[in-house]
């Protein structure tokens, strides 16, 4: 692996491989070192979760980085290429860590620079550093990627991350129920992929009924933008709320993950119970991006 | 008979015959030739074919495709047949077929995808989906070759 640009670029040993390396990171078995290895972490487009998760791996393995965020700061308004300036920044840094607005902008990054380049999200295209820390949080709790009910809720239409975690879930025979209003729905597109796949799929219209044979359950954020009239989002949004009542006949083994920041789609009263793990999640974030920097860079 | 095929199809001594068009894309076909305007240009539509039932034609004389020519054809009329003519005679018959990468030939439609906002030449790879789909190697967006606009 030269470069970590798309989850379609993986395959399931390559996925497997980054796991079982992630594992090991987490309980102390590999401690990669990057003293004086530098990584760029270029955001083109704000995201301090992820900035921040990326430049946590980094200095956790004795490395350091430099940072260049918004557009404001770059000589990218001053109408240098950007292909210079990624040209020039590959001069400084070992590793180029890059999101932005702009789908594709890693993949072509990855054919300027000889150095390696983690795509850290490219507008709706993809995340796969993400898509990784939550098939990591799924192994980790449920011991295996094979044969997983997992349930994706909420946005099921605009959001990258469920798009990515369906995709990269197809590769281990998952069941999946996805629930969501009607109009933000999965895509037909992925959908298609699935049954191309005889991947199984239902879809449902409320969480509170379709979680109890779950193993994983996984929400996102519904944005009020997104609906044309307030009103109907107020009537709506009840049905996609998580709250502790909800889960008295669920699954043992069950967890709830979010890709964060969360707004009210899960009620806080679900925190302290054993089935929340959107907390830990964030922090398999910063093992698995340690476990793709120190592949990239060949320190593993 | 052979008076009535003399007249749809008038022979052409030196050139390129490109045959078997699927019926209705000729005018994107012309599109796509790079021209100089003193070329003579037969051009048949729906003509009836064993192949394809209707087809279109297109006959140029004294003209030889460039590679690129050749591969956006394949693009929008992938049952095509080129027949290089000398002195009459066919010298050499090829059916088209889409290349598997497709490079600089499409302009992608997605107008978030940094092949639109970077002077970086496009590329596509084929989709195994029926009917065919093309899918954009930077904003990894898939088309179908409908949908997608080939570049001059
Ligand atoms: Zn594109």
């Amino acid at each position: 692996m030269k470069n970590l640009i798309s989850m379609r670029d993986l395959s399931k040993e390559e996925i497997l491989h980054l796991m079982d390396v992630t594992g090991k990171i987490e309980e102390g078995k590999i401690v990669p070192d990057m003293q004086r290895k530098l990584a760029a972490l270029l955001f083109f487009e704000p995201s301090t979760r992820t900035m921040f998760s990326f430049d946590t791996a980094m200095k956790r393995m004795n490395g350091d980085t430099i940072i260049m965020s918004g557009t404001g700061q770059t000589s990218v308004k001053k109408g240098e290429s950007f292909a210079d300036t990624l040209q020039t920044i590959a001069q400084y840094s070992d590793i180029i860590i890059m999101r932005s607005p702009v789908e594709g902008a890693a993949r072509y990054a990855s054919e300027v620079v000889d150095i390696p380049v983690v795509n850290a999200g490219d507008g709706a295209n993809q995340h796969p550093t993400q898509a990784l820390l939550d098939l990591y949080s799924i192994v980790k709790t449920q011991g295996t990627l094979e044969n997983l009910s997992i349930g994706l809720a909420g946005d099921l239409r605009f959001g990258r991350t469920v798009h990515s975690l369906a995709q990269a879930m197809a590769l281990f025979n998952v069941k999946f129920k996805f629930i969501s209003p009607s109009f933000l729905k999965m895509p037909q597109y992925i959908k298609d992929d699935l049954k191309s796949q005889k991947i199984e799929f239902e879809e449902y219209e409320n969480i509170e009924d379709n979680i109890d044979d779950l193993d994983v359950l996984y929400v996102t954020r519904i944005q009020k933008e997104r609906f044309a009239d307030p009103e109907d989002y107020e009537k709506l949004k009840g049905s996609y709320i998580l709250e502790r009542p909800m889960l008295s006949n669920v699954k043992e083994n069950l967890k709830v993950m979010h890709p964060l920041p969360r707004v009210d789609e899960i009620h806080t009263d679900v925190d302290n119970t054993e089935f929340a793990y959107y907390f830990p999640q964030a922090k398999n974030g910063v093992f698995t991006r340690q476990a793709i920097i120190s592949i990239l860079l060949g320190e593993v | 008979m052979s008076q009535i095929k003399q007249i749809k199809v008038n022979a052409i001594k030196n050139g390129t015959v490109i045959d078997h068009i699927t019926a209705g894309k000729v005018r994107k076909v012309l599109d796509i030739l790079e021209l100089d305007g003193t070329e003579i240009v037969m051009v048949g539509m729906n003509l009836s074919s064993k192949k394809l039932n209707r087809k279109d034609i297109v006959k140029i004389e004294n003209k030889e495709l460039s590679r690129n020519e050749v591969n956006s054809i394949a693009l929008v009329a992938p049952n095509a047949t080129l027949i290089i003519i000398k002195d009459f005679e066919v010298e050499k018959k090829v059916s088209l077929e889409i290349p598997e990468n497709i490079e600089n030939l499409i302009v992608c439609p997605n107008p978030k995808c940094i092949t639109n906002s970077e002077d970086i030449k496009s590329k596509f790879r084929l989709t195994k989906d029926e009917p065919v789909k093309v899918r954009c190697f930077y904003c990894e967006k898939k088309y179908l070759i409908d949908e997608v606009k080939i570049k001059k």
